[in-house]
């Protein structure tokens, strides 16, 4: 093996792995001090989440959510933008899918309104994302800020639009009424049993195969058509791409609608798969989780695959240990999210040089 | 005070960067009260050497010594109480400081600045005195030209006590005749007692004023010659390792049409100041145009705006039939559409981009070709088809289209953007720096190249700050003083001491030759 190839494994796959590792030893230490035994926490962690189909399905169907906005992310960030506005733009997306499929002509088929209301969550999604995009390019408000900004604006909207007008009259709690059927995505338990196939019910849908086809998307995207180069030059050098006749302002506005549009993707499995009406926070976590996903992952669909499933049994195994354990609440999944950022994104490279040194020394200068 | 004639000595000095052995066991000693100059090409360990005397780096092994004692600098805090001055090919100055508040940087001595800007007054004029090194002392130091910039840390250096000064490529921003005053001010040095340790790959330089010189070529040392007893041909030979032969000989231009024409152009840089005005030019076909001028003077941004990366305030271009206005930009890709390669002047941030693949930088500006796109897809194995095919073609090393481009040496990444350019089979060539930090073997290919262009009937026109680049490719020159034409020449007729003085904007006449209808 050369040593770019021993290289690019370094930096691939025992980094992040290396990364994680730390990560839970770190939560290891956090349980002893908790007065948990680490042991214990883990099997239950992993049995909750991979252990029997339903917590699977759970597990799955947390994932779904993680690879729209670990994408949307990964996407901003091979243009050089930050996008931590992954929160509110999957709220926002989740209105643009809620109103294809709450007022969408019932009788349609569902293969009309479906690809409709997922269209309904790209737009909004990527709307959400343009203002921002814009300030960027053309009047030099940092995108950090401002998408940080949004997520309260769109915070706040959705809560005016749920109360105001999607409220059903005579409801007291503030969500839309319930979607036309041809709008929902099928379970997977139900689609298993139409082949035979006897699982335990988890709201694991279809979705989570919009989820991978979004992913192969953004991969042949990236690096197989033109407009991917552009973004990808763009994000590494602006004068590089100025020289190619790359407009740099042009790509930060058509990337940042790509990756608001992702994120948009998030109301697909919440809203159409499992809920079946719009409601307050359903995005919760998924949009600031996405860039956890992203770094984890370094930024590439196959990566943020692993990444998103990893924070899937996070997010299950870590409601399992809040229902298993007394003097653990459902907040170590942030602790643990916490820390997966501190050692995957903060402390990216820690490991690199005695990796390097033992895996891939410098050969002797010929 | 000194015990020996020795300021400084080098023994077996060694540094790795990584895979790179920067420096390998070097053996270096300079006597006192002399210049002593080293030559190498771009990349031989010079300033990795002089970093390592500055407390920059670290050597790996190796033994230092200064006026005999050991010295081993992990700051340049320690080289500075030694008695060692830097002056950088970058400057070290802020700016809206004044000469003053410069000189004391970093030797404030206290909280309060007042005394010791007192002291450093009676100081300086002291020390201006006695090198002849005159500066004007309260004047911001933006104010000042480049060569009165280079003062300044000469005197810097000298305040804080330096016996020995190291100059790194001193001259690489100077005019000629600012060159000859700073060599002036060196003799001045020299007589006082201050040891000069000159870095450069000018040969002229090294000939006109060291005592004593060596050569280092690949991280070694591998000649010490004294000045008197060698010749440029042998110091270029035991620098490159063969002989060379820089001036490529070429047939006299057969001249075509306009292909290019400039009409009073005037051009804001990036940040909107005016830097190009009343320039006016044409390029035919079967020509290579030469501008020339100190960097700075407006040949950048004039570069940027031919190649469609900056826009007119005034004036017009008129290329392949097509005419660029304040009003109707082109952008890079509709003039590389027409037929107009661009090889920026900034290899590094313009040119390439280090951690894309060779054949992704090789793809840069055509991106967006019908031949390389099916449909939307993008096809990656003609893309790598066509890096390999003009990597043979211009015998970039190694040939392989997936290496890192940050991977190749300097001049390979060099040939690897000219490839991109020339094989495209362009009608007019904008040039800028070809052979910057190129080595020679490198600089040689590429101006044969260049001149191949030309002898098919392109139009080229080329900057370089290397006058010797120009005078040995240009079919006509002109220079640029201060955003404006200074003067034009034939390439033939073309002399280092008239384009120098018109570089300067000190010819008798200039108004006559400014802004002249090339």
């Amino acid at each position: 093996m050369t040593r770019d190839r021993r290289l690019s494994w370094i930096n691939g796959l025992l980094l992040p792995l290396f990364n994680v590792l730390t990560a839970f030893i770190a939560t290891g230490i956090v349980f002893l001090f908790i007065g948990v035994d680490p042991i214990e926490a883990t099997k239950i962690l992993i049995y909750g989440a991979l252990g029997y189909d339903e917590g699977l399905g759970y597990t799955l169907y947390y994932a779904t959510n993680f690879v729209f906005t670990g994408l949307a992310v990964a996407v901003a960030f091979h243009a050089g933008l930050f996008n931590i506005g992954g929160e509110g733009q999957a709220y926002v997306g989740g209105l643009g899918t809620a109103l294809v499929a709450l007022y969408m002509n019932p009788a349609l088929s569902a293969w009309i309104v479906i690809p409709l209301a997922i269209s309904g969550g790209l737009l909004f999604g990527a709307l959400w994302a343009i203002i921002p995009a814009y300030l960027q390019a053309y009047r030099g408000s940092h995108i950090v800020i401002t998408t940080i900004m949004f997520n309260f604006i769109a915070s706040s909207l959705m809560v005016y639009v749920l109360v105001n007008v999607l409220r059903e009259v005579g409801e007291m709690s503030p969500e839309s009424g319930d979607f036309i059927e041809a709008s929902w995505i099928p379970f997977v338990h139900d689609v298993l049993a139409n082949f035979g196939y006897e699982v335990t019910r988890s709201p694991l849908n279809m979705s989570i195969f919009v989820a991978l086809f979004f992913s192969a998307v953004v991969w042949f995207f990236l690096w197989h058509t033109r407009w991917g180069f552009a973004i990808r030059a763009a994000g590494k050098s602006n004068e590089a791409a100025i020289y190619s006749g790359i407009n740099p302002k042009k790509i930060i506005v058509v990337t940042m609608c790509i990756s608001g549009a992702l994120a948009g993707l998030v109301g697909i499995n919440e809203l159409m798969g499992v809920q079946h009406r719009l409601f307050l926070n359903f995005n919760y976590g998924y949009g600031f989780g996405g860039i956890a996903v992203a770094l984890m992952g370094r930024n590439h669909p196959v990566g943020i695959l692993i990444a998103a499933f990893l924070f899937g049994i996070l997010y299950q195994g870590g409601a399992e240990l809040d229902f298993e354990l007394q003097n653990v609440s459902r907040d170590i999944v942030v602790v643990m999210q916490g820390l997966v950022i501190l050692f995957c994104g903060g402390l990216e490279y820690l490991y690199r040089p005695v990796l390097i040194r033992y895996l891939a020394p410098v050969e002797a200068s010929e | 005070m000194t015990k020996s004639n020795i300021a400084i000595e080098l023994i077996n000095v060694d540094k790795h960067f990584g895979a790179v052995h920067a420096n390998d066991k070097v053996n270096l000693s300079v006597k006192t009260g002399t210049i002593h100059g080293i030559v190498g090409e771009n990349g031989a360990g010079k300033s990795t050497l002089m970093s390592i005397l500055y407390g920059f780096y670290q050597a790996d092994s190796g033994q230092i010594k200064v006026f005999d004692k050991d010295f081993r600098a992990t700051s340049s805090k320690q080289s500075i109480e030694a008695g060692i001055g830097m002056v950088h090919q970058h400057f070290m100055l802020v700016d809206n400081f004044t000469v003053l508040e410069n000189v004391i940087l970093g030797s404030e001595g206290g909280a309060l600045i007042t005394e010791s800007l007192a002291n450093a007054r009676v100081e300086l004029t002291r020390l201006a005195k006695e090198y002849g090194l005159e500066v004007e002392l309260d004047i911001a130091v933006e104010e000042l030209s480049v060569g009165m910039q280079q003062r300044v840390e000469i005197l810097k250096g000298l305040y804080k006590g330096a016996k020995v000064l190291i100059l790194d490529e001193p001259t690489g921003v100077l005019t000629p005749q600012e060159s000859d005053e700073l060599f002036r001010i060196f003799e001045a040095l020299k007589n006082e007692g201050v040891t000069i340790i000159l870095i450069t790959h000018k040969l002229r330089e090294i000939m006109n004023i060291t005592d004593h010189v060596s050569v280092m070529r690949a991280g070694k040392m591998v000649a010490h010659r004294e000045t008197s007893k060698t010749n440029p041909e042998e110091l270029a030979e035991l620098m490159i390792g063969r002989k060379v032969l820089l001036n490529i000989k070429k047939s006299k231009a057969k001249i075509g049409k306009p292909l290019l024409v400039a009409k009073n152009l005037e051009i804001n840089n990036e940040q909107g100041l005016k830097r190009v005005s009343e320039v006016s030019f044409e390029a035919r076909s079967g020509e290579i145009l030469g501008i020339a001028g100190v960097t700075g003077n407006g040949q950048g941004t004039l570069l940027k705006a031919l190649a469609g990366i900056l826009p007119l305030t005034k004036g017009s271009i008129e290329i392949m039939g097509e005419t660029i206005s304040p009003k109707s930009r082109l952008n890079p890709e509709q003039l590389r559409n027409l037929g107009v390669a661009h090889v920026p002047e900034d290899r590094q941030k313009m040119g390439m981009i280090a951690d894309f693949s060779a054949s992704e930088t090789a793809l840069m500006g055509y991106q967006n070709d019908k031949d390389l796109n099916q449909g939307i897809w993008l096809k990656k194995s003609l893309v790598k088809a066509n890096c390999a095919s003009i990597m043979e073609a211009f015998d970039v090393r190694p040939p392989n289209p997936n290496l890192m481009s940050s991977n190749f040496s300097g001049g390979n990444q060099q040939k690897l953007i000219l490839a991109r350019e020339f094989e495209r089979d362009p009608e007019v060539l904008i040039i800028g720096q070809p052979t910057r930090g190129v080595d020679i073997g490198a600089i040689e290919f590429i101006r044969k190249r260049i001149i191949q262009m030309r002898d098919a009937g392109k139009a080229i026109v080329l900057i370089s700050v290397e006058l010797e680049e120009i005078m040995s490719l240009s079919d006509r020159i002109i220079v640029m003083c201060d955003g404006v034409i200074t003067g034009t020449v034939n390439g033939a007729d073309a002399d280092e001491a008239t384009l120098g003085m018109m570089m300067a904007n000190a010819l008798e006449s200039p108004a006559e030759v400014k802004g002249a209808e090339v």
